[in-house]
């Protein structure tokens, strides 16, 4: 529900800040409740809440630009903060590129209901969140002895945001969020293995917390009795919720600031096939209850549905307001919304029977990519496979290559999209991958 | 390095010229009185508006529910940056944090809440939710404060408040012009210095009352360059609690150095070939491995539950004699140097590996109590906002017996790393990585060709019983290190002297 008072005070900060000096202003002002609890040995490990507010505008001052953001929100020390922050703009290089988005690229103010916002969040009893994270370890009390500790965790949040830009536009989003999680520990002989698991959903009524333990607890002991194989290319299947990671470094050299500042091997790859055919990327806002559906961006940019990659030719980049003008591009979006990808016919299950021999992927451990030439080294766990079967757990193994050549080499899709993230990716199987290992 | 005249002083003969050209957010504009790096508790009690009284009135609320301790955690943080692009000084930006955590715990168990205003009603308010973590009606004896003096490790000449953006502004574009003046394959130059001063109010319901004020700066630089087709970029940072007066020619022209010297080895870099190896770490930065691999696995709160792999192997010996492993929150000025922890400890020096014997975990108060031993002043928190959790703060290890040269040469064939970006851990498994971002491969006990980006991987107890040579040149790294856990990003810093570790697995190619 709107909070009239924070959306005034945005509407006279923008004002405030015009009446002073800066030639444009962009003001949000945010508000948000969370709160979570944690149990083990089924007794609250902890309970914490919490409520907080704040405010962050961006000032245009003669051709000059910068941003500010405070959680001291009475106007007599508001009307200071900003006219200090005004005073030091002035001693920046002027940018010409620095203005607020064209008012016709902006979002009109047409409210469109995303059910993003469970009206119900103020009216649960915080009991039944506690019974909720009790039950979640409940479930694997007598899973099996060799389990050291569980944790279920229940969390909620709700959000509320106002946006006021000196040229008019304004917009309000509202969202809430409820997440249950199970995390397990195993005694495995010399290791103590451990994995998690998390259901979400924006509605209270929505959320399920049954199985979550116990997927935690089964997942962390299938890892018992890891070993590292030898090195070689071999076939790489990524369970769906850890796509997002290698996905990840593919996306970033998207990003205007990126592709300006010379940092991404993809600059000058529009209409240009990056990908095997199988891969389809549509980022699309508007999905009803998305992890990151909206109607507009941090810029104030009109929210749209476009295509990122389309049978593997790129289609589209991540180009905010800035960049845009800085490129001479077309902008769109700063950063994705939800990513909905194609799909295959099969389950993690057929695509591991599929496999000649690799490894099935169903997490990542640290690594990282270079935006710039497109090199990754990531270490994995998973389990080796051969011949269509899972033989064993794998451990202390990396998986390395380059982005312009491992996205070719994608040869299947999953049918097993994940609904209830913002990346709804599918699991991956890939060929002639490079693993080190002994 | 103390001015001779005081603060005070320097603000009544500094401040007017100053005034109205800093993006800093001003203590006056906040109707409460100012602070400075020499303020004392009465100063700092002022400045939040509150006297010991209504601490312990809100103390009183927080433990009517039958909670056996609580505490409340008072910051302000302001931070600024100014950032460079496209050679010109084109951006900057500020922001006030302003609130006080409440944690009630019962047993190993903790209720938390916070407020962002510090009125005895909002105070109370959150109190009564932290509270809740207990069920039982009780009255607590009223608390008698007293305050508990802190040294002082990170002493400076000029605090970053009274410092203007004009002043600020003319070492970016210094920065900017030594890069590209040093080589012409320079393409892109981004700059970023960051700058914050926090002050804390620390009271517990055990009668300590405790403030410190901490500052932080970091200087970042990331550079690309081109040649033909080919583009590399590299990037740099140094960050220390300390003031204005670390911003010095020498300073730029390490940075400067270093980013080309670093992207230029780019061009030249392969990947090394795919498998288990010998790793000689270079000193400094990689330090990262004690972090990784080590460090964490040590922090109390993961052996408290049994989930770690060093659960239990206190009082073992877990590395070579020569191996003896720090956690230092008293180097002077250091990223990860505090002068009293986030629950009021104070800071010191922990061996957590002593002639390769585990001797100590890092413990906040739940951890300590549990193991009854004292906390090692490792309770930290991101800001108000968090409770606090068992953290590192400097990591290093002590110098060994052997030279740099010896440990290069005694390798046949394996790889020299120096550049780190990121590292992971899996306290259970004991998994580790950490991601190479330059080195060289070691052939028949030389250092040739340069490598780059490639991921390291490894397991802490193996790694910590393979580190078979230690140098004698132990230098700890002044980057940008934060550390995460549990959603809260907390400074650090680490350090190592050179070191062979045995093996471990390299992600490289495979012929």
């Amino acid at each position: 529900m709107k909070d009239n008072k924070k959306m005034e005070l945005a509407q006279w900060a923008s004002e405030y800040a015009s009446k002073n000096g800066a030639k444009e202003v962009s003001v949000s002002v945010y508000d948000s409740k969370e709160s979570e609890v944690e149990v083990r040995k089924q007794k609250i490990e902890k309970i914490q809440e919490s409520i907080e507010s704040g405010l962050s505008i961006k000032l245009y001052v003669n051709g000059k630009y910068s941003t500010h953001s405070t959680n001291r929100l009475k106007k007599s020390e508001l009307e200071k903060f900003i006219n200090e922050a005004i005073l030091g703009t002035n001693y920046l290089a002027e940018d010409k590129y620095r203005s607020l988005p064209d008012r016709h690229l902006c979002y009109d103010g047409e409210e469109k209901d995303l059910k993003l916002f469970d009206s119900n969040y103020d009216s649960i009893d915080p009991r039944q969140k506690i019974d909720l994270a009790m039950a979640v370890e409940a479930e694997t009390l007598d899973m099996d002895d060799r389990i050291i500790s569980v944790s279920g965790s229940y969390g909620d949040g709700m959000y509320r945001s106002y946006m006021v830009l000196s040229n008019g536009v304004e917009g309000y989003k509202e969202s809430t969020s409820y997440s249950i999680s199970g995390s397990a520990s195993i005694n495995g002989g010399d290791s103590r293995p451990s994995d998690y698991h998390y259901n979400s959903a924006r509605f209270w009524n929505q959320l399920s917390g049954e199985g979550v333990g116990k997927y935690a607890v089964e997942r962390a002991l299938q890892k018992i009795g890891a070993k590292t194989i030898k090195s070689g290319k071999m076939e790489m299947l990524i369970e769906n919720r850890s796509v997002g990671r290698l996905l990840g470094s593919l996306i970033q050299p998207l990003y205007g600031r990126n592709i300006q500042q010379k940092r991404s091997f993809l600059e000058g790859k529009i209409s240009h096939k990056i990908a095997s055919d199988l891969l389809s990327i549509t980022d699309n806002p508007f999905i009803e209850s998305g992890r990151n559906s909206r109607l507009y961006d941090r810029d104030g940019l009109a929210a749209r549905k476009m295509t990122v990659i389309e049978n593997g030719v790129l289609r589209s980049y991540y180009i905010g307001d800035y960049y845009g003008k800085k490129l001479d591009m077309q902008a769109t979006t700063s950063s994705p919304s939800n990513l909905i990808f194609g799909k295959g016919s099969k389950d993690l299950n057929g695509l591991t029977r599929d496999m000649k021999e690799g490894i099935l992927v169903t997490g990542f451990n640290g690594g990282n990519s270079n935006p710039a030439t497109g090199d990754f080294s990531v270490g994995v766990e998973g389990f080796y496979v051969k011949n269509g079967e899972v033989l064993h757990p794998i451990v202390g193994m990396n998986v390395s290559g380059n982005h312009k050549e491992i996205w070719n080499q994608l040869i299947a899709l999953g049918n097993d999209p994940l609904t209830d993230r913002s990346w709804q990716t599918p699991s991956m199987l890939f060929e002639g991958i490079d693993f080190s290992g002994l | 390095m103390k001015n001779e005249f005081s603060r005070r002083e320097f603000i009544r003969t500094g401040s007017v010229s100053l005034a109205g050209m800093a993006i800093l957010p001003s203590f006056l504009s906040m109707g409460c009185s100012p602070l400075t790096e020499q303020s004392g508790l009465d100063e700092y009690l002022a400045h939040f508006n509150v006297d010991k009284e209504t601490l312990q009135k809100v103390m009183a609320e927080a433990l009517s529910r039958g909670g056996d301790y609580c505490d409340l955690y008072f910051e302000h943080s302001l931070s600024n940056y100014v950032g460079l692009q496209d050679n010109d000084v084109n951006r900057a930006g500020s922001n006030i944090d302003y609130g006080v955590g409440v944690r009630v715990l019962k047993g190993d168990q903790t209720g938390y809440a916070f407020s962002e205003e510090v009125s005895l009603e909002a105070m109370k308010k959150v109190a009564k939710t932290a509270a809740s973590i207990a069920n039982e009606s009780k009255d607590f004896p009223s608390i008698n404060l007293n305050e508990r003096v802190h040294p002082e490790f990170c002493k400076l000449d000029t605090s970053w408040e009274d410092v203007s953006i004009k002043q600020k502004i003319p070492y970016l574009q210094k920065l900017n012009d030594k890069i590209f003046n040093l080589d012409d394959k320079v393409a892109k130059v981004q700059i970023y210095l960051d700058d914050n001063s926090s002050y804390i109010l620390f009271a517990n319901s055990e009668g300590v009352i405790s403030y410190d004020y901490r500052p932080m700066v970091s200087f970042i630089a990331v550079c690309v360059m081109e040649k033909g087709d080919q583009r590399e970029d590299f990037y740099a940072s140094r960050s220390m609690r300390i003031g204005y007066e670390y911003l010095t020619e020498d300073l730029l022209d390490g940075i400067a150095t270093e980013v080309i010297e670093g992207a230029n080895k780019q061009f030249e870099a392969v990947k090394p070939k795919a498998g288990q190896m010998e790793v000689v770490l270079a000193s400094g930065g990689s330090g990262i491995l004690l972090h990784e691999a080590m460090g964490h696995a040590f922090e109390a709160d993961f052996n408290r539950k049994e989930t770690s792999i060093f659960s239990d192997k206190m009082g073992k010996k877990v590395g070579e004699d020569f191996v003896t492993i720090i956690d230092d929150g008293t180097n002077p000025n250091y990223r990860g140097t505090l002068n009293i922890d986030d629950e009021g400890t104070l800071t010191q020096k922990t061996k957590m590996v002593e002639n390769g014997v585990l001797t100590s975990y890092l413990h906040d108060r739940i951890s300590a109590k549990h193991y009854n031993v004292d906390p090692t002043g490792n309770g930290r928190r991101q800001s108000f906002r968090y409770a606090p959790l068992p953290r590192m703060r400097n990591t290093y290890m002590e110098n060994g017996p052997h030279s740099k040269d010896d440990i290069i040469s005694s390798v046949k064939d394996g790889i020299y790393v120096d550049t780190f970006t990121n590292g992971q851990v899996q306290i259970g498994a004991g998994d580790f990585t950490f991601y190479v971002k330059s080195g060289y491969l070691i052939e028949n006990g030389k250092l040739t060709k340069p490598i780059k980006d490639v991921n390291l991987i490894g397991n802490g107890p193996e790694a910590l019983s393979q580190i078979s040579m230690v140098g004698n040149d132990l230098k700890i790294d002044c980057g940008t290190g934060t550390c995460g856990k549990g959603g809260q990003g907390v400074p650090v810093s680490m350090g190592l002297p050179t070191v062979k570790v045995n093996q471990l697995t390299v992600g490289g190619v495979n012929a």
